[in-house]
């Protein structure tokens, strides 16, 4: 056996060195018919390699990937490279940001035919518009609601939060924008601009008797909702499809009459994608029933804005059932927000917490 | 004398070794601080001293947004007067564990300091250390499961009296100062233990011998001269304390709203640096002047 000495663990570290180096100068395989590049979320839909593999049997287009970890950090990267990207993934609220910043070109519809599919209430989404033109192609999304322990009766409103029968039994997100948002739906407001914040609050405020936990992750949410700390949450449409199918757990989702509190993530095009005709096929492709039904289904994915993407999962498919096409109609969906009423939500959220741990 | 005959060989050239002038020497101690100070002023003082300048900013200095210098955000405890209750709670969290982990650490070092010797120590030294070389938020989360309901704290308190009521008080305070103090009894007991072994046992012997009993030993002898440990290892518990958020967030449920938490949300969730930030700097400001105020009586602490 080798000795551990100073010379061999030098020879050892030189050597992988030199390996990395090699395997980093070697040569990218050359393509012919043209390639895309692709800025996401890591492992969210556009990276499925039996997907890419599959387009790029198709069309002859390679799909290349550069990742985010954060929604800002994609804002600044389509800022500081133009000409780098061809397609990225955005959240309705930062497409109104990079729209406003000139970051997006207009989406040529006639090149993505699987778009007379989508729902009529995403792509008419005011935050995918500007001047009456689309800038994304609206492609997945789900929302913020009501999750409610099997068997207990379902709630028609935000205001059963505030119900005395669930004392110490509702835990709440611990997330400033989404516990606004039910505030505001509970006093018959916008989600996205409430006028009267005081009401909001008070409404918050109501709900302390009932108030167990604040959660924050959906691990949190699952280990206590499993020990049967809570009956009533604000939840995840997609953490729920998740706590029931993985984790066993009998939960209901339920989307009270004010509506879910939603988002939607688009494709968008930077200005300057050097490819654009390649990314229009890819977004096309990303929100064709057959894609969509392999990612659901084989690797779980949240729901498609494509009515008939959605409507070709299995009837009993869990994701289905919590995504109702009809949900659509009422929900909100959360918008980009100015930074003062950002920090206002913040604040008053902040507020909120003290009131309660007192 | 001995400058004498450096001089001398100087004088003589060639023949003896040549002799050169000492450097002055501020210029040797500069150079030997210079990798650790320089290391620290990148490391430390420089991202600090950004967060400083950050603290008078009005929104956080990323993207287009234009850089607007402001005094606003040291006036978040006047305009948002929650803060506080928020800080007094963050107080009180902080002096309730730095008290328990005192009288714990100090008796458990008592007992390793007095009770045991050679391997038998060294051992129960590691013993006490071992658990907190596992991850801070494995184990919060491990206490999770013993204070809740139904918990294990509860399974034995049942076997014991099955019909009588749950005692699990997972997200209350106790539960945050019992997550809290699991934390940092270690620097506790370790400080009291260095201070502790230093006694020479002559002194207890004598106290002994002169009929002095234990709680008289303890008061009157031993925590006195353990005083130092006892203080540097509650300024390492109270300040990181005062700061925690994960440990409120995990265990303390509603209730667990701390300076701690209010400060990771201005920086994760509501994206505001600089608020974040001129809190941090508010309440290194209040501990700077509780320190303040008691480092007259710490320093005769510290003497006795």
């Amino acid at each position: 056996m080798t000795e551990i000495t100073r010379r061999n663990t030098l020879k050892l570290m030189s050597g992988a060195v030199i390996a990395g180096a090699a395997f980093s100068a070697m040569p990218r395989m050359a393509v012919s018919a043209g390639k895309i590049t692709v800025l996401n979320w890591q492992g969210y839909g556009t990276d499925e390699a039996w997907s890419i593999k599959a387009f790029a049997e198709k069309t002859g287009i390679e799909v290349v990937h550069d990742y985010y970890s954060s929604e800002s950090e994609m804002l600044t990267k389509l800022r500081t490279n133009p000409g780098a990207y061809d397609l990225v993934v955005l959240n309705a609220a930062r497409c109104a940001q990079a729209t406003a910043e000139d970051l997006l070109q207009p989406i040529d519809f006639s090149k993505v035919p699987n778009a007379t599919t989508i729902d009529a209430n995403l792509r008419s989404n005011a935050n995918f518009l500007k001047d009456g033109k689309g800038y994304a192609v609206p492609w997945v999304w789900g929302m913020t609601s009501l999750a409610i322990r099997d068997g207990m009766p379902v709630p028609d409103s935000y205001k059963v939060l505030a119900d005395p029968a669930y004392k110490g039994r509702v835990a709440m997100d611990d997330d400033a924008i989404i516990c606004v948002a039910a505030g505001a739906l509970m006093t018959g407001q916008d989600m996205n601009n409430p006028k009267d914040l005081d009401a909001v609050r008070d409404a918050l405020k109501s709900i302390k008797p009932n108030v167990k936990l604040l959660w924050s992750t959906e691990d949190q949410w699952n280990k206590s909702f499993a020990a049967k700390e809570f009956d009533l949450s604000l939840f995840w449409s997609g953490g729920s499809v998740r706590s029931k199918r993985n984790s066993k757990l009998p939960v209901d989702f339920v989307v009270p009459k004010e509506g879910g509190i939603g988002w939607v993530d688009g494709l968008g095009i930077p200005a300057s994608a050097p490819n654009a005709e390649g990314a229009l096929a890819f977004a096309n492709w990303l929100i064709d029933p057959s894609f969509y039904f392999e990612w659901a289904t084989k690797v779980g994915a949240p729901a498609s804005s494509n009515s008939a993407a959605l409507a070709a999962l299995p009837a009993d498919d869990l994701s289905r059932q919590v995504h109702k096409p009809e949900y659509l109609k009422t929900m909100g969906i959360m918008s980009a927000l100015p930074d003062d009423r950002r920090e206002a939500f913040n604040n008053l959220w902040q507020e909120v917490k003290a009131f309660y741990a007192e | 004398m001995q400058s004498d005959n450096l001089t001398s060989a100087s004088e003589r050239g060639s023949s003896g070794p040549r002799v050169r002038r000492p450097l002055p020497s501020w210029v040797s101690t500069t150079a030997l601080l210079m990798p650790t100070y320089g290391w620290l002023t990148l490391a430390v003082f420089l991202p600090l001293l950004t967060m400083l300048v950050f603290s008078f900013m009005a929104a956080t200095p990323m993207g287009k947004a234009p850089i607007v210098l402001t005094l606003k955000q040291y006036r978040a405890f006047i305009d948002q007067p929650y803060l506080l209750g928020i800080a007094f709670t963050s107080l009180l969290i902080g002096f309730w564990t730095t008290f328990a982990c005192a009288v714990f650490g100090f008796l458990a070092a008592v007992a390793l300091a007095r009770s045991t010797f050679g391997k038998t120590r060294e051992m129960l030294l590691i013993l006490i250390l071992l658990p907190f070389w596992t991850n801070g938020l494995v184990r919060i989360f491990s206490w999770t499961m013993v204070l809740r309901e139904n918990g294990f704290l509860d399974t034995i308190f049942h076997m014991v009296l099955p019909d009588a009521g749950s005692i699990g008080f997972l997200y209350t305070r106790y539960a945050v100062v019992v997550g809290l103090v699991h934390g940092y009894l270690p620097y506790m007991i370790l400080t009291c233990y260095i201070a502790l072994v230093t006694i020479d046992d002559a002194i207890i012997e004598a106290a002994a011998s002169l009929g002095a009993r234990w709680w008289t030993i303890l008061f009157k002898i031993l925590v006195p001269m353990a005083a130092p440990g006892l203080i540097s290892g509650a300024v390492l518990t109270f300040i990181p304390v005062i700061g925690s958020f994960m440990e409120p967030r995990i265990l303390g449920g509603r209730v667990g709203v701390t300076m701690g938490t209010v400060i990771e949300d201005q920086f994760t969730q509501a994206f505001n640096w600089p608020l974040g930030a001129s809190l941090s700097f508010t309440l290194l400001a209040v501990v700077l002047a509780i320190f303040g105020t008691f480092s007259g009586v710490l320093r005769r602490g510290t003497a006795a």
